[in-house]
């Protein structure tokens, strides 16, 4: 460098002897930061699979050793084992359809009333006096503690899981959906009136799209608690599904079984996670791209 | 809106003038902001409108947009206004185009031809694809006015749509409101707390304190009218005093501070 340095780098300057006139030797040569590297930096998804993989390994030595012993937890190699096994004979895809559809049928009946509440309570005065005090009160009930009740109303059959899952997806659809509806700019909407916007027009132009990011932001939560709920309903009495599978493995200790049918309903999760990050991403994309992410 | 109803039973005085207000009052919750208010303005001109912040200037501006009509008196507007405002209140989910011609009648509000042409008007019509967000300040203001234009109105309503600009940008801002308001011949009632700004391209510059037209200006300068004249700086300094500022400059003209 070609720079004059006036004090050597964490050396300490002279005090000065007076405040007034700071001696030359105070000042700092201000240093490019250093880029290069002598050791090569890991790419940033190497370094954040360290973790989980560190755990895989950790757990596969705790079987291979015995630490972990198979009847607390079967070893990763037989999870995948079973992975295959039950892939290959039909068991699991026809698991993971029976499972699917019921999350579906009460995602899609959960998520029409979410949207038929939440546009009543959000776009009429009445609709909110009635519908949201409404669904306040119900909120407090924890909806897991409904089975019994659904299981009187229901009987044992599909009825009541798809029922649990559709309850599970109304309240974060509705409430995220109502909020948006209601945080919609009003300076947007005087505007839209001001252009002359009927109301019609202006629910379509100006109050839906303002409740589509809190929307969105639902329908991740929303669809998280399916596969939540999803969990719960199938511990009734089911025939056919993930939750099946799994109190058949419980029957028997079967960890392997078990471990494998938690993995399948976090991937399954993850899955409609990613859906929904991209649907964000493609209804988003008029935000700035910095938050063009969605969520 | 009573504005509306009340323009047709009063073709006579349509005849010169575009904005009639007899007594107007509007109080929110017991506090008179706008009391017992007279104004008129004439066919295509061009009325600024000063005063400090809370005197009850917005208040007027919306109510002759049609967005408060709790009031009592007689108001008569153009039916056909648009309005520019401080923030340019673009749906940052519509394309800039669709903006412009959003709330047209019929088809029009596909427009995309008629959009580009008004904002070729304001001068960025390259501009016309993108999304509101990409917009730099002074370019979202503009999207804003080729909003208000493509309505072809017979009032346009500003709001102090330069007051969120930088200093360089509301130079130019300012210069386009006046060739459009050339262009287009509409009254034009502009809101605004900067002196200058009214002078610069007002007709007649209003006054308003405690929620009435205090004092009244008429500007008769050529255009396009310099910052430094004689008579501008006078009229600045009035206004100035009006307003309760003490202009340091007053006393003296430009000429005699150069040369001293």
């Amino acid at each position: 460098m070609s720079v004059k340095e006036y004090a050597a780098p964490g050396a300490v300057p002279p005090k000065p002897t007076a405040q007034a006139a700071a001696p030359p030797d105070t000042r700092l040569t201000i240093r490019p930061a250093r880029r290069a590297r002598r050791i090569p930096r890991l790419p940033r998804a190497v370094r954040r699979a360290i973790g989980p993989v560190g755990l895989l390994v950790a757990w596969y030595l705790g079987s291979v050793t015995g630490v972990l012993p198979e009847n607390v937890l079967a070893s990763p190699v037989d999870v995948v084992r079973q992975a295959i096994e039950l892939t290959s004979s039909g068991e699991l895809p026809r698991a993971i359809a029976a499972s699917g559809r019921r999350a579906a049928t009460g995602f899609v009946i959960g998520a029409a009333i979410a949207l038929a509440l939440s546009l009543t309570a959000g776009l009429f005065r009445l609709g909110e006096d009635v519908v949201d005090a409404s669904m306040g009160m119900f909120r407090a009930i924890p909806w897991v503690g409904l089975i019994p009740l659904f299981i009187v109303w229901f009987g044992i059959d599909e009825t009541p899981k798809i029922a649990l899952v559709a309850l599970g997806v109304t309240y974060p659809l509705y409430f995220n959906i109502y909020g948006g509806i209601r945080s919609a700019d009003s300076q947007l909407v005087e505007a839209a009136r001001m252009l002359g916007l009927g109301r019609i027009a202006l629910i379509r132009y100006v109050i839906l799209p303002s409740a589509l990011p809190g929307a969105l932001v639902g329908l991740r939560y929303a669809l998280s608690t399916a596969w939540l709920a999803l969990v719960f309903g199938e511990q009734i009495n089911a025939d056919a599904g993930i939750g099946y599978l799994m109190s058949n493995a419980e029957q028997y200790f079967r960890t392997d079984v078990i471990v494998l049918c938690l993995a399948v309903y976090a991937i399954l999760g993850l899955l409609c996670d990613f859906v929904v990050r991209l649907l964000s991403k493609r209804l988003l994309s008029w935000r700035a791209s910095f938050d063009g992410d969605g969520a | 809106m009573s504005s509306d109803a009340s323009s047709a039973s009063s073709g006579d005085k349509s005849e010169t003038s575009s904005v009639d207000i007899r007594g107007l009052s509007r109080t929110f919750d017991g506090r008179t902001v706008i009391d017992d208010l007279d104004l008129t303005i004439a066919k295509g001109e061009f009325v600024a409108l000063l005063g400090h912040s809370g005197c009850g200037k917005s208040t007027l501006l919306r109510i002759l947009a049609g967005l408060d009509d709790e009031i009592s008196g007689e108001v008569i507007v153009p039916a056909r206004r648009s309005a520019a405002f401080q923030s340019p209140r673009l749906m940052p989910w519509l394309r800039v185009w669709r903006n412009v011609v959003l709330g047209l009648p019929g088809r029009a509000n596909r427009d995309r031809a008629l959009a580009t042409r008004y904002l070729a008007e304001v001068g960025i019509e390259e501009r016309a694809g993108v999304w509101p967000k990409t917009l730099s300040g002074g370019e979202a203001q503009r999207v804003s006015l080729a909003r208000a234009l493509v309505r072809e109105p017979e009032l346009l309503l500003l709001d102090e749509p330069f007051g969120a600009l930088d200093a360089l940008t509301r130079v130019n801002a300012q210069r386009l409101v006046g060739e459009l308001w050339q262009r287009h011949g509409c009254s034009i009632l502009l809101v605004t707390h900067d002196v200058e700004e009214a002078l610069l391209l007002a007709d007649r510059v209003l006054v308003m304190d405690a929620g009435g037209i205090a004092h009244e200006v008429t500007v008769d300068l050529p255009r396009p009218r310099a910052l430094g004249s004689p008579e501008f700086v006078s009229l600045r300094s009035r206004l100035l005093g009006w307003l309760g500022v003490h202009d340091a400059s007053a006393s003296e003209t430009p000429l005699e501070r150069i040369s001293s």
